[in-house]
């Protein structure tokens, strides 16, 4: 077992653990702490694999973005002093049966296929360089795209949660 | 035994298995977006993890640049429906959420 091996299992512990807590947890408040250990462990995926640039935006978009978005949700919508903040589930059951019968499925294929996969070569120091290249160059044009879907987008998730209180205002 | 693409992809399996029973089981809308960025992230390794393994083709990773732009879209948009949702139902309950069935 080289390091890089030991190094794999324990970003594997790390991710498929906390996204436990996070889909088992009854507090909705340990899901979106246990989130930010997902992040980080599938962060360190990133890194393994060579994906540097990959990596940083994960943790910048992710960790620093998306999780404490979600963290202001749970605040703004829940009770924090009440037992309202306990989350159940619904037809848990059935969806456990759903999701083992697709997770099954899944590994099974990703297990038995034989991958063609290309001999190792040496890594490249860093990968931004390239990456910023191809946007320039072969996805000019979905690089465009997201950057308008992101305009719109953030200008829409402006409009819809400002609209109901200047209704009240004015009424 | 040697890390292989194989181990990747399973892990990437479990983690979209582990969203997609939060999406489905979980009573809150939050917990269910929560699900939601599980399977995204889940994807992104796929993809990085073939881009490493294929060659070391950058396509794959260009790729995954974008699904982290449409998941910071979507978690923007998204939690401004659940704080309109939680204003006029007070409660951001899945189930509960029905006025258009009655």
């Amino acid at each position: 077992m080289t390091l890089i091996d030991v190094i794999f299992w324990f970003f594997a512990a790390v991710t498929l653990g906390s996204a436990a807590v996070v889909v088992f947890s009854r507090n909705i408040i340990y899901s979106a702490f246990a989130l930010l250990f997902t992040f980080f462990g599938v962060a360190g995926f990133y890194v393994l694999l060579g994906a540097d640039f990959i990596a940083i935006t994960q943790l910048l978009i992710y960790v620093g973005g998306i999780l404490v978005l979600l963290v202001f949700g749970v605040m703004l919508t829940n009770k924090v002093v009440s037992v309202d903040i306990k989350s159940g589930t619904l037809n848990a059951g059935v969806a456990m049966v759903v999701v083992s019968l697709t997770a099954g499925t899944i590994a099974g294929i990703f297990y038995a296929t034989e991958w063609k996969t290309a001999p190792a070569e040496m890594l490249q120091p860093t990968t931004a360089g390239e990456l910023g290249t191809m946007m320039m160059t072969s996805y000019l044009l979905p690089f465009e795209v997201a950057s308008v879907v992101l305009l719109v987008a953030l200008i829409g998730a402006a409009m819809v949660s400002r609209r109901d209180r200047s209704k009240q205002e004015a009424a | 035994m040697h890390i292989t693409l194989t181990h990747y992809v399973i892990v990437s399996a479990l983690l979209f298995s582990l969203g997609l029973f939060a999406v489905l089981s979980r009573r809150n809308a939050i917990l269910v977006l929560m699900g939601i960025e599980l399977i995204l992230n889940s994807a992104n390794i796929n993809f990085i993890a073939f881009s490493r393994f294929g060659g070391s083709d950058m396509g794959g990773q260009a790729v995954a640049i974008f699904v982290i732009i449409l998941a910071a879209a979507e978690a923007a948009v998204a939690l401004a429906i659940v704080l309109n949702i939680y204003q006029r139902f007070h409660t951001v309950n899945v189930d509960d959420i029905n006025k258009l069935r009655e």
